[in-house]
């Protein structure tokens, strides 16, 4: 159609989607890929045996699981599998190994090498694409927006009307931009970028609304790098985070197991070419960020908002202007113990954490061991562990020695899954200690009852693990020299 | 679902404000396989005290809960809309509710009745003694004592309710065009459409 008013990347997806709009305002969307775990899906099954009803797209759907699975071997030396000690978590990994299959959808098995954490698994396999609507009961769905796909998290009784209608009930959201200009510093990685982000915008400013990040600096990261900033859209609130695709997103997505291919993959990225925002177009709001304010980044508090760089103090409660932010900041400090005034690189921790879906993919790892090379954990370190996002990144990192590396350092190399991003595995982080972690959220009791989350990039968690306490990287990095 | 027309019987005087998820089901009861039996975990930490109301010999399995501002704030989890519904509870009514916790209500039946403060205070006076009345078609909340308390309520989701619809059931009603959408997509958008089915 010729002079259409000019849209967003998000508009675009959402009107190639939308089956029908009610007088309300409340559209039909179709959903183009529906990622399944076992946490959030026995009752939608459930529900829908209830009721008599089928899977509609069971071709439209993979499940995998991830946020219950040890991180300890899963079969013994002659090949058998070893049992879940927690029954509970046995149950729920029981049945989605029966639903899914049951219901005709494709299963990866927790011994299967492409299984891992669903927001890794999803864009590795191909499974998710660029300008595809995509959903999972799971909040950091918005991770698959970096290769351009509209992802967002679902409660379950969304997963039961997705898996019944392939579709949702939804409103629009507000649309944001947020440019990042300029050109990072070395030392500076997407998780610093993004959690920078949630530190301008706030853990509740993105709400309401889709966020497309864009400009110089989001355009020089990779897709890894991409995935890794759109998987925190829901730490600053927004709905979901969009990065348009161009050529990088092309070739991370060309030959995957379930990535187009032949006529269909040349008709794939002619569509994907024409979804980048139009010129002319308006967002709702536009928030700017100069690269050059962005440092080797760490939380202080319990709200992924509480940000600071590595250089910086912990700031007394009463330096907030806002009285309820006072009070939180007075409550996370007491929970955190930590002090106003304290420097961040004082903070001792006990525990490191690499991984989650946020930061454990290949190109974390890389970063990481390029900092633990020749190099020994502190001390005073007690548990550090590195948790590969699936069974490829594990296997690609073993053939590239750096499950060598870890492993000499003095940190142990585990089998793919969610782990202690939310212990609800049995990795858990004691009461009262502390944790290096790139993981995406620090809240209260989140990697344990108790436990202490300084949230970091894969390379300031390895340097964390050397020192023994929260380090800036740069200066790790010039005693290498 | 149930259709819900009218909702009758003792109101639980809970009156709390900030009620959040983790207070009506906690963390540890997302680990089950199933809607039911969580009702055991409602209110897990209030009822440990022996003489909490929602195991009161009056209270007991009554199916309205009066509650405070703000009620179901914090995690989206749907387990705290399952938990009440297991203890059968069938309208909440407060000054406000989260909004995530009302979509969660709502899916799965439960009415979420919004009124002033002062009406609550008076509702639970009475609840202490007497039963309530709700009746979604008069969209009213009434006691024995000629008290008339009346609500707004989206059309939609009253439609819904007092015909028992589902969303999911609404939402088949209109498989049609589903299938018309997923036709032309199949024609523009081939890629889209397959899925899994492109590996062997
Ligand atoms: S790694 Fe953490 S944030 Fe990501 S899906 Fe698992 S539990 Fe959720």
């Amino acid at each position: 159609m010729a002079n259409q008013t000019p849209r967003t990347l998000y508009e675009k997806i959402w009107d190639a989607h939308e089956v029908e709009r009610r007088d309300d305002g409340t559209s039909l969307l179709y959903i183009d890929r529906h990622l399944v775990h076992e946490v959030t899906s026995p009752q939608a099954f459930e529900g829908l045996r209830a009721a008599g009803r089928k899977v509609r797209r069971p071709d439209l759907t993979l499940a995998v699981p991830d946020h219950n699975l040890p991180t300890t071997a899963r079969l013994d030396d002659a090949g058998h599998k070893l049992p879940i000690a927690d029954p509970e978590s046995a149950a729920q990994l029981a049945a989605l190994e029966v639903n899914a299959p049951a219901a005709g959808i494709r299963y990866i098995g927790a011994t299967d090498i492409a299984q891992g954490i669903v927001h890794v698994v999803g864009p590795e396999q191909g499974f998710s694409l660029p300008g595809a609507t995509i959903v999972c009961g799971d909040s950091h769905t918005a991770c698959h927006g970096g290769i351009g796909a509209l992802a967002f998290g679902i409660g379950t009784s969304e997963v039961e009307h997705v898996l019944a209608t392939q579709t949702l009930q939804l409103k629009r959201s507000k649309t944001m931009e947020v440019r990042v200009e300029g050109e990072l510093g070395p030392g500076v990685s997407a998780k610093d970028v993004v959690l920078h982000i949630t530190g301008v915008l706030g853990a509740a400013g993105g709400t309401g609304h889709v966020i497309e990040y864009t400009g110089p600096v989001i355009r020089g990261l990779t897709i890894e790098g991409r995935l890794t900033v759109s998987n925190m859209a829901i730490e600053h609130g927004a709905r979901a985070g969009l990065i348009a695709p161009d050529e990088k997103t092309f070739a991370y997505v060309k030959g995957r197991p379930f990535a187009p291919t032949g006529a269909d993959w040349d008709a794939a990225v002619a569509w994907w070419k024409s979804l980048a925002t139009d010129p002319g177009a308006t967002y709702d709001r536009v928030v700017v960020i100069d690269a050059a304010d962005i440092a080797p980044s760490v939380t202080w508090g319990t709200s992924p908002e509480d940000v600071l760089p590595i250089t910086g103090v912990i700031p007394a409660p009463e330096s907030f202007a806002d009285p309820s932010k006072q009070e939180a900041a007075r409550k996370s400090l007491d929970y955190m113990g930590l002090e106003p005034g304290q420097r961040m690189t004082d903070v001792e921790v006990q525990n490191v954490f690499i991984g989650s879906c946020t930061n454990s993919r290949i190109e974390d790892l890389r970063a990481a061991a390029a900092v633990l090379k020749g190099r020994k954990k502190a001390a005073n370190v007690r548990w550090a562990i590195v948790v590969p996002g699936s069974g490829l990144v594990k296997h690609q990192a073993e053939e590239e020695g750096l499950d060598k590396v870890f492993i000499e350092a003095g940190l142990e190399w585990r089998e793919p899954g969610c782990s202690a991003c939310l212990a609800m595995n049995p990795d858990k982080v004691p009461a009262g200690e502390r944790c290096a972690s790139t993981s995406n959220r620090n809240f209260v009791g989140r990697q344990g009852p108790g436990a202490r989350t300084h949230l970091v990039s894969p390379a300031m968690a390895a340097a964390a693990a050397v020192t023994g306490k929260l380090t800036d990287v740069r200066e790790l990095a010039l005693l290498e020299a | 679902m149930e259709p819900v027309s009218t909702i009758d019987g003792r109101a639980i005087p809970f009156g709390r404000k900030n009620v959040d998820t983790d207070v009506i089901i906690p963390a540890h009861w997302l680990k089950g396989t199933t809607r039911d039996g969580m009702g055991q975990g409602a209110f897990e930490a209030l009822r440990k005290d022996p003489g909490n109301l929602f195991d009161s010999a009056e209270f007991k399995g009554s199916p309205i809960l009066i509650a405070g501002d703000n009620f179901g704030c914090g995690s989206s989890r749907e387990h705290a809309a399952w938990a009440l519904m297991d203890l059968g509870i069938k309208a909440v009514i407060a000054p406000s509710f989260s909004d995530i916790f009302s979509g969660n209500a709502f899916k799965n039946g439960i009415l979420t009745v919004v009124l002033p403060q002062e009406a609550i205070d008076r509702l639970m006076e009475v609840a202490q003694t007497d039963p309530v009345h709700i009746d979604l078609e008069a969209q009213s909340v009434t006691t024995p004592f000629q008290d008339r308390f009346a609500f707004e309520i989206d059309p939609f989701r009253k439609h819904c309710l007092m015909s028992g619809l589902d969303e999911v059931g609404l939402t088949l009603e209109r498989q049609d065009a589903i299938g018309a959408f997923e036709a032309r997509v199949r024609e523009a958008r081939p890629f889209l459409a397959k899925g899994t089915a492109v590996a062997a």
